[in-house]
């Protein structure tokens, strides 16, 4: 029995990574013939492939997003649902990125690769947790790939949120988060902490927010900013896509008090140069100690490393004796760098 | 200190000036003495150390991470404080009688008394012991380089407001006063007398000019001011006061307040007349002003040798008297201390001070004449050391700062070029995720054609929005990476143009290009202008003066 080299499993190539044997793309950037997408961010999910292999809730978000003819056709996937794609098999798992965030392990003969796409090992309320995948081949993101990126705990964090509310009860606190995702995450968050009142939304996010009170995540009573008078608006929370804190739109606010949730807020210049008042250290990505400790667990001996900071990632991984280098899909990660709108904000 | 690190790290993402003073405000009132004089010192830059550098502070941060990912995450931060704070792996403290975090004033005071020996394991265990925040504050504080937005002047105007005091009250005092300034609070708070100055030649906080525009002149009326030649020297307080015994004693301030009397000894027997003259350090030559290339070449010098001072004759240049043996003139008209000023030249009668001239013209175009030709408008032979004018107004007092409608500076129109982006850098601080830094270069003749030759480097003159602009350029267009440095595209047809604005230009054998600019900052983004169009080296060449100087390698 030959061992398969692992690049000749799964390959970066302009498209995307592909899947030679399996006749597929992961995440593809182009449009292709057969997709296998891991979750429902628009640099990783994009309508005009042939056939889309997702799990349910990804395949869901694009059509949120895309309309009902954004693939040929589709097919959901279960958590640990198995399926053959030519001469591989295809396994989903959950990544704890965000709803319906799926890690995927390609098998072919006795090589195993796992691509993770975006993925966290904290804890969310409104996702299935992050599973370990033991492995060969252990492909992970590197969004926040530096050791100076240690998140702690989101729910410190809401804390620090609800205090500054105590604090200025006559000014509307505005929070930047992502609309898929993160925003939902930093409202249950706020409903675990005991905060009961309406909590407000931009346009943009109606949508989306709905669609995971639809798969039944408790987010309370959320009502749109939309028509709400000023004053009204004093002592309120209101989530807002991160551009839309630094619109003329902010001017329905009365004196609004600007946060960002992000894993970006760690470093203060970032925070400075939007001009953020109140940093709230809240990530989808793993930290610096999540992404080492789950290469470590996974037990891989050589490690992909695509999506952000991968210098420092694969230096790490070296130094620890494992195979590791990065993985140039071009495509990916600009859209987290620049942190323009990951969904449904230009339509705002 | 965690009270402390919990006010910077406030004041960091505080945009608002009023919320900024209401947050010093309050701390004042809520934290005692001495604690609140030294983060009073600290925000006011009164504090340093003599041992923490950088390069100590790096060595800590060495002992405990990898080096490949400690340069990564620094290029990164781009604030080497922060970046030590976030990644510092804290040892594994022992039991649960942890030791409490020190106090701000436990640490100003262990720092002014520690050993060099000691100071690394101080440090270390400082940082073991307090939370991100409190690291970066310590290591911020340490280093002596804050750097969260707030002035000195705000801070103090902070204090003032704890007692409902104008600020000015607190700046005229404030030259004798020293951390942890329990007078100063003592003061404010209703509790003694107002502190004296004791200093007999003490630094007064100068008034700066603000950059006039054309649009400011119609509001203005030539009558209400005064016109001086704007010298290209360094801004000086020379100020000689009487002590307790009668002796004169003299000391020249740099314009924030550093002392340089010892870097320029040859002035000292000069100032022999009691008084605090506000004017500019020159180098003359024969009577004749040189080219601040020249006084460059005298400055920052560690030792300053008998032959340094025999070939740069420096002089002072001076044009306001902000107090005389007895009296504090800061209130009087400028018109007023001018009068005194020329009484106390005359007095002194020393060949290395004299007044600087004033500009008669009874228009604004009478003036813009007098700015573009400087030697026909009495500055005559030292007119290539005029950088452009000042207006003052006849009754303005000195106030410190930069109060608005006092003076003016009206810069000559700089030197213009086109260049083309050539490398781009990630900037520090602020503009840590940002290519903002810019090597820029003209066309010459090179051995398979022309070839662009890097002349220089900016890092601003842009505005935020350009700056996006330019980061997104970089990024799309960047053609190699080596560490922080994109080599961005720079070909006849593709590539950036930017318009270069700078002061002047000398050689430099550093320069593959053989020349350097002064004080160069982007001007404009010349989008619509292809690089093969840009200037070209001879341009350059042509502009450097014949008499320029060489810089030294």
């Amino acid at each position: 029995m030959t061992t398969m080299r692992p690049q000749d499993i799964l390959l970066p190539v302009a498209a995307g990574l592909c899947c030679k044997p399996g006749g597929f793309h992961i995440d593809p950037v182009r449009p292709v013939e057969r997709a296998v997408i891991t979750h429902g961010h628009s640099d990783h999910a994009r309508a005009g492939h042939g056939a889309v292999l997702a799990t349910q809730e990804t395949l869901d978000m694009m059509r949120l997003r895309y309309g009902e003819n954004f693939a040929g056709s589709t097919q959901a996937i279960r958590y640990g649902e198995e399926i053959r794609l030519g001469d591989v098999k295809v396994k989903f798992h959950p990544a704890g990125h965000v709803l319906g965030s799926a890690q995927v392990a390609v098998t072919c003969k006795d090589t195993c690769i796992v691509a993770s796409g975006d993925y966290k090992d904290a804890p969310d309320p409104t996702c299935t947790p992050f599973e370990l995948v033991p492995c060969d081949v252990f492909i992970t993101e590197a969004t926040f790939g530096l050791p100076v990126f240690r998140h702690g705990d989101a729910a410190d964090e809401v804390k620090k949120l609800l205090a500054s509310v105590a604090l200025f009860p006559e000014r509307a606190h505005l929070v930047g988060a992502y609309s898929l995702g993160k925003a939902q995450r930093v409202i249950a968050l706020l409903r675990q902490a005991g905060y009961e009142a309406p909590i407000y939304l931009h346009g943009a996010m109606e949508k989306i927010t709905e669609y995971y009170q639809s798969r039944g995540i408790a987010l309370g009573d959320l009502r749109p900013v939309k028509g709400v008078k000023k004053a009204a608006l004093a002592g309120t929370i209101t989530l807002a896509p991160p551009s839309a804190t630094s619109d003329l739109w902010t001017r329905r606010f009365p004196d609004p008090v600007t946060a960002f949730a992000s894993g970006w807020m760690r470093v203060r210049a970032r925070a400075r140069q939007r001009g953020i008042e109140l940093p709230l250290v809240i990530s989808d990505h793993a930290d610096w100690d999540g992404l080492t400790a789950t290469i470590g667990a996974t037990g891989a001996g050589e490690i992909w490393v695509t999506h952000g900071q991968e210098d420092a990632l694969v230096h790490w991984c070296r130094s620890k004796g494992l195979k590791a280098q990065p993985l140039d899909l071009v495509g990916y990660g600009d859209e987290e760098e620049s942190e323009t709108p990951i969904i449904d904000e230009t339509e705002a | 200190m965690n009270r402390f690190a919990e006010l910077l790290d406030r004041l960091a993402y505080e945009p608002g000036r009023n919320n900024k003073l209401r947050l010093i405000t309050g701390y004042f009132r809520e934290v005692g003495d001495p604690d609140r004089g030294y983060a009073l010192a600290a925000l006011t830059g009164a504090l340093s150390f003599k041992h923490a550098k950088p390069a100590l502070i790096r060595d800590l941060i060495a002992a405990r991470t990898d080096e490949v990912l400690f340069g990564l995450s620094y290029d990164y931060v781009g604030d080497l404080s922060e970046t030590v704070a976030l990644m510092w792996p804290k040892a594994a403290l022992a039991g649960h009688n942890n030791p409490p975090p020190p106090s701000l004033s436990e640490v100003v005071t262990t720092l002014r008394t520690l050993g060099k020996t000691e100071l690394p394991k101080q440090l270390e265990r400082w940082l073991d012991e307090l939370d991100e925040t409190g690291r970066w504050a310590l290591l911020k504080l340490v280093t002596g380089s804050l750097r969260i937005g707030i002035s000195a002047r705000l801070a103090k105007t902070a204090a003032a407001a704890l007692g409902d005091k104008d600020p000015h009250e607190v700046e005229l005092i404030w030259p004798g006063l020293s951390p942890p300034y329990l007078d100063l609070f003592a003061w404010l708070e209703g509790r003694a007398e107002k502190p004296v100055n004791r200093d007999p030649a003490p630094f007064r906080p100068v008034m700066l000019a603000h950059a006039i525009e054309e649009t400011d002149f119609a509001a203005l009326d030539p009558s209400d001011y005064i016109a001086e030649w704007k010298w290209d020297g360094i801004r000086v307080q020379a100020v000689a006061g009487r002590d307790e015994r009668g002796h004169v004693t003299a000391r020249l301030y740099s314009r924030t307040g550093e002392d340089i009397t010892g870097s320029f000894p040859d002035l000292v027997p000069s100032l022999r007349l009691p008084g605090a003259i506000d004017g500019e350090l020159l180098i003359l030559r024969e009577g004749r002003v040189q080219s601040f290339n020249v006084l460059q070449q005298r400055l920052n010098r560690k030792t300053v040798s008998p032959k340094l001072i025999k070939e740069f004759p420096i002089h002072l240049r001076a044009y306001d008297l902000l107090g005389d043996d007895e009296n504090d003139l800061r209130e009087l008209p400028f018109a007023e201390r001018r009068e005194r000023l020329e009484t106390l030249i005359g007095e002194l009668g020393d060949p290395r001070i004299d007044l600087s001239p004033t500009v008669p013209f009874t228009s604004w175009e009478a003036l813009a004449a007098a700015r573009a030709d400087p030697a026909s408008a009495g500055a005559g032979e030292d007119s290539d050391a005029v950088e452009g004018v000042m207006l003052k107004r006849r009754d303005s007092p000195y106030l410190p700062g930069r109060p608005k409608g006092q003076w003016w500076k009206w810069k000559r129109d700089p030197h213009i070029i086109d260049a083309v982006l050539m490398y781009a850098q990630r900037g520090h601080g602020k503009r840590s995720s940002y290519y903002s830094d810019y090597t820029f270069g003209v066309w010459t003749a090179g051995e398979g054609g022309d070839e662009l030759v890097p002349v220089g480097k900016a890092y601003f003159g842009f505005t935020d929005e350009e700056l996006l602009q330019i980061d997104r350029f970089v990024r799309r267009n960047t053609t190699e990476k080596f560490g922080p440095v994109r080599h961005v595209v720079h070909e006849p047809d593709q590539g950036l143009v930017l318009e270069v604005a700078f002061e002047g230009l000398q050689r430099s054998p550093r320069h593959k290009s053989g020349v350097a600019m002064r004080f160069p900052r982007i001007s404009r983004l010349r989008w619509d202008k292809p690089p093969k169009e840009a200037d070209r080296l001879e341009t350059l060449e042509r502009m450097l003066k014949a008499e320029a100087v060489e810089i030294e390698a």
